[in-house]
This record gives structure tokens, C-alpha cells and sequence, in this order.
């Protein structure tokens, strides 16, 4: 009779889901109960009623279990018993649940639409561009300042150092920082300046060797080129930075870029670098390292001119196109802002719900 | 055909990648884990590389006696002691960890620990009150200093408050501000290098 009462008193209330935008092998499992255990296990079966297997223990302040590795398309059912001192309570049987294939992620539709958005507005400037229409690019003083400093440097008799960031070609930061040395080594290949590349990555060194190797083809001076020069120093953050620390302090090269992703070193080799006395222009996408640069450099590229460095340095109208189409989309996106500002401060739920669902 | 092939190489895996982003199901998503494998196993190659390189440019340097060249026999003793030790031992060996921990690890940390000093002399030429904009970084880089060592409290027990206000609500907005430029210029860029506008990191220059 008390054991009864128990059960009665003691419910737990279950329910399984299958879990939305996943590869269909995964069911979330939920319960509620009014009082407290000690601990929870999950039983599953294939069928009602019959054969089921402990598929895992939760402690008592948990209300929810992940069963992930199931075949897509199959019926599952599922129990949990609460455990308080030696008596077990079991719930209702939840099911039959089927775990689906999703072939699209819905929670990141809005994303998707701001990628389509922003390619859109990209393809409609660099059309434009391809068809002559005159485009109107901002001045980005750090990138009009390279051209001198590679100057300064050549009438000194001093080398260029270029360092290419921390970072492996996988990132968008060294790919960028490659297309600008492009540029760079067109520049000190012109003019007969050496240009050191000490990089942190064997890969990227291959690919700066490359980029360097056909710059200097491409302006006629093959002969400059000298892959020595485009070495490789080690993975090690601070013994990087130490190379090429010591680098600064023995060629004193009369201008320093750093362009590429950069952590805790960039302060130390900007710093390193105003000892010296040579030209700094820095650019990197790192927030953190934004600040560091600002104070020890002579000009820094902040953040997305990174990005924009390569197209802005090659002035052809359909790379400038593209940089044309990023702006319109930042456009949009100010007006997805204040839009989102409005909606939040007047309640307006449909709007906020489209955005809270972006991971 | 020499820059044909990668672009189209670089075009289908960029978008490849990019559009299992959005689908779930387990066979783009292990598709995609496999490019990315693929990057690795090619990753490890270069390792090689890397060495050949760091020998070769200080071998060279020993034979033609360049400037400091004794460094570079240091250099390739102890890259040898560090390969030999990790061949022979692995990573755990005795020897292995010893030149680890009171080599690397402390000559890391000095390295690291400059940067006590270069904050100092980069924020003396930083805060220097020129114009307006860098006389109101001074004004916050004090209010934010004071508030968060204890005598600011003592100060004014509103200190800690006033800091965190500026860490979360100007400092944040622009912060705010550089990331949203930063992922658009991020995207803009992908496709210039997805579609072959943006070819120079392959050596390619401009476009042709």
C-alpha cells in the first residue's frame, strides 16, 4: 500500500524529441518531476514494453539526456527510473520517437541569408566594375604609406622585413597578408631592395617563397629573388619572436610590415622594431592586438583593410568592385542594427526570433 | 592549365566546404572532416620542409662564416639533441623533457614577460594628450588603471563600477564595431578567392 502511494506521489513525467537540424542520430530526452532524486537512469528499447537497456545515469539535479548515435529512421522508445534511497521510480514510456535526417540547418537560415545577401551585393559592384563604371574608393592611408616606407627603405640602403603573422595558410588572415606581399615584392623587386620573410609556419613559408619568386618575374627582376631571404624560423610563438627580434636588431632593415594574424607578440616585435628606428605599418584582424599596433606602429591597418589591402593595392576595378560590394553590405547590415535596436526596445518578437537563433 | 587546375580546386573545396556549414546530414558533414584531414596529412609534410629549410640557411652560413655564425652551430647542436631525444625516447623521455623544460619553457617565458616593459614604454608615447582623441584614451586608460588595482576603491568606491561600465559598453561597442567590418571584409575576400578574382597568393598576380 505505501509503496502504491509512492508511485502515485513520485511521478515523472518524460518526453523525447528528436533533436532539430542534426544528422538524425540524436533524441533529446526531457523530464519533470515534483520531487527530488538522487539520481536518474535512461532505458531504451526498439520496442514498447519490452527490452529495454540502460543507456546511461544522470545525477538527480539533471532533467535531460542527449541519446546521440541512433540509426536515422528508427523507432525508439524510452523510460528513465528516479533513484531515492533503495527505491526506483520509473516514468512513462515516451515514443515512439524517430530520429530524422535534416538536410538543411534552419537555426542558421538567417545566416545563409546574409552570406547570399552579401555575395549578391559583391557580384552586382564587380559587374558594374567589368563594365567601366567609375568606382569611388575610400583613401586607406596605411596602404598608400607602404609605397614610401618600401622607398625610404631603398634610399637608406636598408632591407624590408615582412612578416607575414603567426599563423598557417588555413587562415584567412595569412592568405591576405600573402596577396599584399605580392604586392610588396613587386615593389622592393622594382627597386632592388632586399625583403626578409621570417615565417612561423613551413607552409607558409612555401607559399611566401612562391608569391615572392613570381612578384619578382612578373616586374622582369628574376635575378632579385633569393629564397634565403624567405625563411623559415620555427612554430614556436616567443622563439619566433625572438628570431626575428634579432633580425631587427642586426640588419636594422628601414621598414617593418606586419600584416597576418598575431597574438601576445605583436606588441614585442613592434616594440622591438621603434627601438630601431624603422617605419612600422602593421594590419592584423585581431581586436585584442589592434591596440598594441596603434600605439607602436607609424600606421596600422584596422581590421577589415586587411582584407581589403590586396585589391586597394592592386587598383583594378573589378577587385575594387568587390571592395565596393562589401561596403553596400555593411550598409544593409547597419540597417539590420538599428532595425534590431527598434525591435527590441518596441517588442517586436518575429524580428528578434529570426536573430536569436544564429550559432 | 597552371592556374586553372588549383582555381577550380580552390573553387569546389571553398564551396564545398562552405555549403556543408549548412547541412547536417552525417555525409557532408564527414565529407568535410575528411578536407580537413586532407590539410593535415599535407600539413605534416611540410614539417620536412621547414627543417630542410632552418639546416640548409644555417649550414650555409657556418661555411661562408656570415655575422654571428656561431649561433648557428648552437642552433643545429640542440635541434639535433631535440630530434635524436624525441626519436629515440619520444616525447616523454628524460632527455626530452629536460632541455624542454629548463630550455624552452623558461626561455619562453622571458621572451614573454618583455611585454611587462613594452606596455609600459608603448603606453608612455600612447597616452601622450596631443590631440583630443588621444587625450580622451589617456583620460580612459587612467579612469580604467585606478579602478582596477584595490586603492582605486579606496578612492572612490564607484571606481570598479566606472570601469567596468567602460569595458562593457564603449570599449565593447567598438570592439562590436571592428568585428562586424572585420567578418564582412572576411566574406568579401572569400569569394574574390573562391571565384579567382583574388589570385596573388598563389603567385598569380591580378588579374589576367
Amino acid at each position: 500500500m505505501f509503496l502504491v502511494l509512492f508511485i502515485i506521489i513520485y511521478n515523472i513525467d518524460l518526453r523525447a524529441f528528436d533533436v532539430p537540424n542534426d544528422d538524425g542520430s540524436s533524441i533529446i530526452l526531457k523530464w519533470q518531476s515534483d520531487e527530488i532524486f538522487q539520481s536518474f537512469e535512461i532505458f531504451r528499447s526498439l520496442n514498447a514494453g519490452e527490452n529495454f537497456e540502460k543507456i546511461g545515469e544522470v545525477n538527480g539535479i539533471e532533467a535531460d539526456f542527449r541519446d546521440s548515435n541512433l540509426k536515422p529512421n528508427n523507432d525508439y522508445y524510452y523510460k528513465v527510473s528516479g533513484k531515492r534511497d533503495s527505491i526506483l521510480i520509473f516514468s512513462n514510456i515516451a515514443g515512439p520517437v524517430k530520429p530524422v535526417v535534416q538536410y538543411f540547418n534552419l537555426s542558421r537560415l538567417p545566416m545563409a541569408i546574409c552570406i547570399i545577401i552579401l555575395f549578391a551585393s559583391v557580384l552586382f559592384y564587380i559587374r558594374r566594375a567589368r563594365k567601366g563604371k567609375k568606382l569611388f574608393i575610400r583613401k586607406i592611408p596605411a596602404l598608400n604609406a607602404i609605397e614610401e616606407a618600401i622607398g625610404r627603405a631603398t634610399e637608406m640602403g636598408k632591407p624590408v622585413l615582412y612578416v607575414p603573422g603567426i599563423m598557417d595558410i588555413d587562415d584567412p588572415q595569412t592568405i591576405a597578408s600573402m596577396s599584399i606581399l605580392a604586392r610588396v615584392a613587386e615593389k622592393t623587386a622594382e627597386y632592388g631592395t632586399p625583403l626578409y620573410v621570417p615565417t612561423s609556419r613551413s607552409m607558409a613559408m612555401t607559399m611566401a617563397q612562391q608569391v615572392v619568386k613570381e612578384s619578382a618575374t612578373r616586374v622582369g627582376r628574376p635575378d632579385w629573388y633569393n629564397p634565403d631571404n624567405i625563411r623559415y624560423i620555427t612554430d614556436d610563438q616567443f622563439a619566433y619572436v625572438s628570431a626575428v627580434d634579432g633580425i631587427m636588431v642586426r640588419e636594422r632593415p628601414a621598414t617593418n610590415l606586419y600584416l597576418g594574424t598575431f597574438y601576445a607578440e605583436s606588441l614585442i616585435l613592434a616594440e622591438t622594431g621603434h627601438s630601431t628606428g624603422a617605419v612600422q605599418i602593421a594590419g592584423t584582424a585581431m581586436p585584442d592586438q589592434l591596440p598594441f599596433f596603434v600605439a607602436a606602429c607609424d600606421f596600422t591597418l584596422l581590421g577589415e583593410e586587411l582584407y581589403a589591402a590586396s585589391a586597394y593595392l592592386s587598383q583594378e576595378p573589378i577587385q575594387l568592385g568587390s571592395l565596393k560590394g562589401q561596403d553596400f553590405g555593411k550598409l544593409i547590415f547597419i540597417a539590420v542594427i538599428v532595425i534590431g535596436v527598434i525591435s527590441q526596445i518596441f517588442n517586436w518578437q518575429f524580428f528578434i526570433n529570426l536573430f536569436n537563433t544564429i550559432e | 592549365m597552371k592556374i586553372i587546375i588549383p582555381l577550380m580546386i580552390v573553387f569546389f573545396c571553398g564551396f564545398y566546404m562552405l555549403i556543408t556549414f549548412f547541412i547536417p546530414a552525417k555525409f557532408a558533414q564527414d565529407s568535410s572532416q575528411l578536407l580537413q584531414l586532407w590539410y593535415q596529412g599535407v600539413a605534416a609534410f611540410f614539417v620536412f620542409i621547414g627543417i630542410f629549410n632552418l639546416i640548409k640557411i644555417n649550414i650555409d652560413k657556418i661555411q661562408r662564416k656570415l655575422r654571428d655564425w656561431q649561433y648557428s652551430i648552437i642552433l643545429l647542436f640542440f635541434l639535433g639533441v631535440m630530434l635524436g631525444a624525441g626519436f629515440i625516447g619520444g616525447r616523454d623521455s628524460k632527455i626530452f623533457l629536460y632541455f624542454f623544460e629548463n630550455f624552452q619553457v623558461p626561455l619562453g617565458a622571458t621572451m614573454f614577460s618583455l611585454l611587462a616593459f613594452f606596455v609600459a614604454s608603448a603606453s608612455f608615447r600612447a597616452f601622450r594628450a596631443k590631440t583630443p582623441e588621444a587625450t580622451l584614451l589617456l583620460i580612459a586608460a587612467v579612469i580604467v588603471m585606478i579602478g582596477r588595482i584595490p586603492i582605486g576603491y579606496l578612492i572612490w568606491n564607484k571606481f570598479p563600477d566606472l570601469v567596468e561600465w567602460i569595458m562593457q559598453v564603449p570599449n565593447t561597442a567598438a570592439k562590436r564595431g571592428i568585428l562586424f567590418g572585420i567578418d564582412l571584409g572576411l566574406i568579401s575576400m572569400a569569394l574574390r578567392v573562391l571565384l579567382g578574382i583574388e589570385r596573388s597568393y598563389m603567385g598569380g598576380g591580378g588579374e589576367k
